[in-house]
């Protein structure tokens, strides 16, 4: 194992970073701007059974070191993305990647992780019970433990890659929500989503969102991810994905520290399209300066 | 697409609210008129999107209206400071669209880019007839450029102060054009929609979060499915416009 490399519920990453999903798209938007193949993985954009349009725009709002998005799961459908999307990804990323779904029922989380499990590309399922800007599914899932377990029970009855539970931060008590995944068989935790937020537009006196809500995420909300880091890592006995507000190495460490075996980097990603990269590249000298051997020895480093 | 960082040669007011940015820097990846660059400004989170309104070499020019805390931080820049730019985004307008005599409807900020279109469509050998709309008399720009290019030039004010008073569809029935290219507020994007009568080309704006097709945060319906007013806009053909609403 290299010095940067993690084991993830079973696959080797070369490194840590990971670049969330609904940030990068399905890679290759990326792969014009460097070769992707650095990075650990990453999580392509959230997939559901049918194809989606999203919200109206406008979608996204500027706030105080950080932004909120209001997309609304727009993607062609998993039948596009197998038949589409997967064999364009392939020609630019050629590890395993973590599938991102979504879903409004039981059965539609349980086949839209069907129909991508049996790809040979993916190598997790990240299942999203967080998605602040649908109605009726995402997070109507992920802010009740009893929902969050059967989800996770429907998915890992027709799964034969990890599964992971990618949680919201919009619930009273995060670690009874970790708990309900890992007792529904979840083989990891990844958080947080964004946290639901608004802007008000004062010329106009109306949302600056279409859709009044959204996701906050950005460089603000990483110490909110990072307290829910530590609390469910050390909750929990599988593995943690960390993010939220990730766009430093010195925030990569961070979050392992608290008890992250990987880390994903969302918002830096659309300012800095280059973000990863640059955090990869920085990782080794930051590793130096904290005296750190290997990122696999710090993982869960504070008690 | 590139990142890299120009310097700021000029930035001068034009009026009241807009402003003129001359920077040097790699323009290599700006390869048609109507594309944007994303500007990164400190102490701001997402990137602000200008179009790009001309270019000569490695010399870049801006021309933006000062709307909010973006705008207004460039605007109190100076000489020899830097910027951080994402460049060569978006599609750009389509020269290649068969006309002798093309028409360019530009209102207010959407002006800019109709610019560096009118010297390329002139180096193409047609006639470039343009029509800039603005409210006031005292918020014109670029009459004078427009006409020092070559173009036949009429400008319209919605009060009247200045030029004819109007819209600048007014009296469009009358004007001879093969094909027309557009850039402006909504409203006066619709009526070009609904006052020309031959094909053409609108630029259309809307908030984003990345500006280089990642995060679908510009998304708009057209008859040819799903685009991203990023990157396979922000220039649309006339056919393919679905308006919402």
């Amino acid at each position: 194992m290299g010095r940067l490399s993690v084991n993830l519920c079973g696959i080797e990453l070369d490194n840590p970073v990971i670049p969330a999903s609904g940030t990068f798209g399905y890679g290759y938007e990326f792969a014009e701007w460097y070769d992707i193949n650095v990075l650990g993985t990453f999580s392509f954009k959230g997939t559901t059974l049918e194809p989606r349009f999203g919200n109206p725009t406008p979608r996204i709002a500027e706030c105080t070191a950080g932004m909120i998005n209001a997309v609304g799961l727009q993607n062609p459908g998993v039948k596009a993305v197998i038949e589409h999307e997967l064999p364009e990804m392939a020609k630019v990323f050629r590890k395993p990647v973590m599938a991102n779904v979504s879903g409004f029922s039981l059965d539609e989380y349980r086949e839209t992780c069907r129909l991508l499990d049996a790809q040979p590309q993916v190598g997790w399922l990240e299942v999203n019970v967080s998605c602040p800007n649908v109605h009726g599914g995402g997070m109507a899932f992920g802010t009740d433990p009893d929902a969050v377990r059967r989800v996770t029970e429907a998915v890992k009855s027709v799964a034969t890659k990890p599964v992971l539970l990618k949680l919201s931060p919009n619930v009273t008590d995060i670690v009874s929500i970790a708990k309900a995944a890992v007792d529904g068989g979840a083989d990891g935790i990844s958080l947080i989503n964004t946290l639901l937020g608004m802007r008000i537009d004062l010329k106009t006196r109306r949302p600056v969102i279409a859709n009044k809500m959204g996701g906050f995420s950005g460089s603000a909300v990483f110490p909110v991810a990072l307290r829910m880091v530590y609390q469910v890592a050390h909750a929990v006995s599988v593995p943690v994905v960390g993010m939220g507000g990730v766009s430093s190495p010195e925030n990569v460490i961070e979050m392992m520290l608290a008890g992250a075996t990987a880390v994903q980097i969302g918002a830096a990603n659309l300012v800095d399209p280059m973000a990863c990269k640059r955090i990869i590249d920085g990782l080794p000298e930051t590793m130096d300066r904290y005296g750190i051997a290997t990122l696999n020895e710090i993982i869960g480093g504070v008690c | 697409m590139k990142e890299t960082l120009f310097t700021i040669i000029e930035n001068r007011p034009l009026t009241d609210t807009v402003y003129l940015m001359r920077l040097s820097g790699d323009t290599g990846d700006i390869t048609a008129a109507g594309q944007f660059v994303n500007i990164r400004l400190d102490g701001l989170f997402l990137r602000r999107p200008i179009s790009v309104c001309d270019l000569n070499g490695q010399e870049l020019t801006l021309v933006y209206k000062v709307v909010g805390k973006g705008t207004a931080q460039m605007a109190g820049m100076v000489s020899g400071e830097a910027l951080d730019l994402l460049t060569g985004l978006g599609n750009g307008y389509d020269l290649t669209l068969p006309a002798e005599r093309v028409l360019l409807l530009g209102g207010g900020v959407g002006i800019p880019p109709l610019y560096l279109l009118a010297k390329r469509l002139l180096a193409q050998g047609k006639t470039v007839c343009v029509r800039l709309g603005f409210n006031h008399a005292d918020e014109i720009f670029f009459e004078n450029e427009f006409r020092a290019l070559g173009c036949e030039v009429t400008v319209f004010t919605v009060d009247g102060s200045a030029g004819e008073k109007g819209f600048v569809t007014n009296g469009l029935d009358r004007e001879r054009y093969d094909v027309f290219y557009t850039c402006g507020p909504e409203p006066m994007l619709r009526a070009v929609y609904r006052s020309t009568v031959t094909s053409g080309q609108f630029s259309f704006e809307e908030r984003m979060g990345c500006g280089f097709g990642a995060c679908m945060g510009c998304s708009c319906r057209t008859i040819t499915g799903y685009k991203r007013i990023c990157r396979e806009g922000p220039v649309l053909m006339k056919e393919e416009i679905l308006w919402e609403d």
